[in-house]
């Protein structure tokens, strides 16, 4: 077990490296930073002032290491169009996407995990596929336009729910639904190949002989041992909704993080840009991180084997 | 071990790789055609590559032309008093008509998705084959740049890299190839690491066959079902993500009729003309579905434990 985690544990901190420098760069090709932070109008000396001034004169690999070490130490820089840090900015946001990818990912287990039981319980009949139907029909729907139809159902037509805006629990219900709905098919699939296989095992037949009650041998003996690929992929489906929440945040207009990477990307304002880019990526590093330590720790298997 | 649980976990969700030995024309055919979903989903991608391909001959109208005075005409199925019978899908807020313009759409999404998925297959392949069949440090070089891409947000990347570089077809079909060979890797190389170790790789490099020689004419062939399976998946992901960064704006530029691009233009118009925005969502709905059930139809009868 050891062996295996600090080799991940490697593997976790090379990504995590790449994953800076791709940020970095990402910053530093999408234009001259000293032409913008001097302004269009500004005097060739001027430019080249702010360039010496800012250090960005010196080798690329130089001036990575400093932004890796002030990065770490939390400075992200400041916004190009905020009067803000772009960590104070990541900071605000970051609770609103954080909720909504908490109640999205709670959305897709209450979703998948029954459908994917009842569908392996009652294989090959129309319970299954219609399970099925559902799954494949979500997978090919684009996710901004299930959105703008639940606002136009529930929101414009029916006028349950508010259609924009940060302000209330109300305002995370739908964004949440749309987020949850797209990690559905996927759960649903891997938790009905684990029952399959599962309910498949001497050990059901066993507790079902003992004359245990079906629910209890569903739950206890045949759930638990299928649920933990889930709980694996579960987690990635988690770092996955925060890349996904730019399309739901902005479609809402929810005030997360994504939504402010799409208002950043819109108006060319690089830092902000970079800095979400790190902070997602790092988070989706240590996720899957843990989630792998989780599961070799759960099943022996997959640190032997 | 396997280095990237979490990342096989994703390719285990879709399918199960396998390596399936060539089964007879004949009893091919059969299969296709005893799997209805495999029938009506190839029956309807057909429909609209032929109709994407002719879509100067198909097409009623010229797709941009703008027309000022019949704006917004909802097709008669919506709202017969109000329609043209000349725009059979009605016509959009510049009054292009609505039918040309999913027509001409569809060569956009099946474009990008088929030069996306080609990309990407390309990159995945050639580092899933390697990995799967040289292991060792290869193995973890592979491993390291499929977690690497993992971690990068892939709507996030492409929206920022297409606004650096502009919305063109090609700069959308390159991002997107570049982001999406991944499960391409995971998937191929957990194939090739189960035909490695077969009699007949053992009989080509016994009877001194080069490595590339091994690689093409022995692997790639043995793999090749669950590439089709992949690749189909893949090429419905680039048209989903081609439609998402063009609603967003940071995708196929206007006047273009991209399809993820016409639902954007047609939000504000929801609430009185919701047919604006159904219509084009319905159409990447209806393809990706018949990219994936053809998908899921050609993993069902390759399947080896299928086909007794």
């Amino acid at each position: 077990m050891l062996r295996f985690a600090a080799r991940r544990l490697l593997l976790a901190l090379a990504v995590a490296l790449a994953v800076s420098a791709i940020a970095f760069l990402l910053l530093r090709v999408s234009g001259d930073l000293a032409t913008t932070l001097a302004g269009e109008e500004a005097a060739p000396a001027e430019i080249e002032r702010i360039r010496s001034l800012y250090g960005l004169d010196r080798p690329l690999v130089v001036q990575y290491g400093e932004w890796l070490l002030r990065s770490l130490s939390g400075d992200l820089g400041r916004s190009l169009f905020y009067p803000e840090s772009v960590a104070n900015l990541i900071l605000d946001r970051l609770p609103n996407t954080a909720i909504l990818a908490g109640l999205g990912l709670v959305i897709a287990l209450l979703l998948s995990l029954p459908l994917g039981v009842v569908a392996a319980m009652w294989r090959n009949t129309w319970i299954d596929r219609t399970a099925l139907g559902i799954a494949v029909l979500g997978q090919a729907m684009p996710s901004f336009w299930f959105a703008l139809l639940l606002i136009f159902f529930f929101g414009l037509t029916l006028g349950w729910l508010p259609v924009s805006g940060t302000e209330s629990l109300a305002n995370f219900v739908m964004p949440a639904v749309a987020l949850g709905w797209f990690s559905t098919p996927v759960l649903m699939r891997l938790t009905r190949a684990g029952m399959v296989e599962v309910l498949g095992a001497d050990y059901i037949r066993t507790a079902h002989a003992k004359g245990l009650p079906v629910h209890v041998v569903l739950v206890k003996h045949a759930l638990r041992n299928a649920v933990a690929p889930v709980v694996a992929l579960a987690s990635v489906q988690f770092g996955n909704m925060l890349s996904g929440s730019v399309v739901i945040e902005t479609v809402f207009a929810l005030q997360g993080i994504g939504y402010l990477a799409w208002e950043a990307i819109s108006r060319k304002d690089f830092p902000v840009v970079q800095g979400i880019l790190l902070v997602v990526a790092l988070f989706y590093v240590l996720l899957t991180l843990v989630s792998d330590l989780l599961n070799a720790w759960l099943d022996p298997r997959i640190r032997e084997g | 071990m396997d280095p990237i649980p979490a990342a096989s976990a994703i390719a285990d969700a879709a399918l199960p790789a396998h390596a399936a030995a060539p089964m007879p024309q004949r009893r091919l055919w059969r299969r296709m055609l005893g799997n209805p979903g495999l029938v009506v989903a190839a029956l309807v991608l057909g429909l609209i590559a032929i109709m994407a391909v002719a879509a100067p001959l198909v097409a009623p109208h010229d797709p941009y032309e703008q027309s000022l005075d019949t704006r917004m005409t909802p097709p008669a199925f919506v709202d017969a008093e109000r329609s043209d019978p000349a725009h059979l899908l009605g016509t959009d807020n510049l009054g292009r008509d609505y039918l040309s313009r999913l027509i001409y759409g569809a060569r956009i999404s099946l474009l990008i998705g088929f030069f996306t998925m080609l990309v990407s297959g390309v990159i995945g392949t050639v580092l899933g084959i390697a990995a799967g069949y040289f292991g060792g440090r290869t193995d973890m070089v592979v491993s390291f740049l499929v977690t690497t891409r993992l971690s990068l947000p892939v709507v996030m990347v492409a929206l920022a890299v297409v606004a650096v570089l502009g919305g063109s077809l090609q700069v959308v079909v390159l991002v997107l190839g570049l982001l999406l060979w991944d499960r391409f890797a995971v998937v191929m190389r957990s194939a090739t690491m189960q035909v490695r170790g077969r009699e007949y790789i053992t009989a080509a490099r016994a009877i001194g066959c080069s490595v590339p020689r091994i690689l093409w004419g022995e692997v790639l062939p043995n793999v090749l079902s669950g590439l089709v399976v992949i690749a189909s998946y893949e090429m419905a992901q680039a048209i989903l993500l081609e439609a998402a960064l063009s609603f967003l704006g940071l995708g196929v530029q206007p006047p273009l009729p991209s399809w993820g691009l016409m639902v954007s233009e047609a939000k504000e118009f929801m609430l009185f003309e919701p047919w604006m925005i159904m219509l084009p969502g319905a159409a990447i709905c209806l393809l990706v579905l018949a990219i994936n059930l053809l998908g899921d139809g050609i993993r069902d009868i390759t399947a080896p434990e299928g086909r007794s």
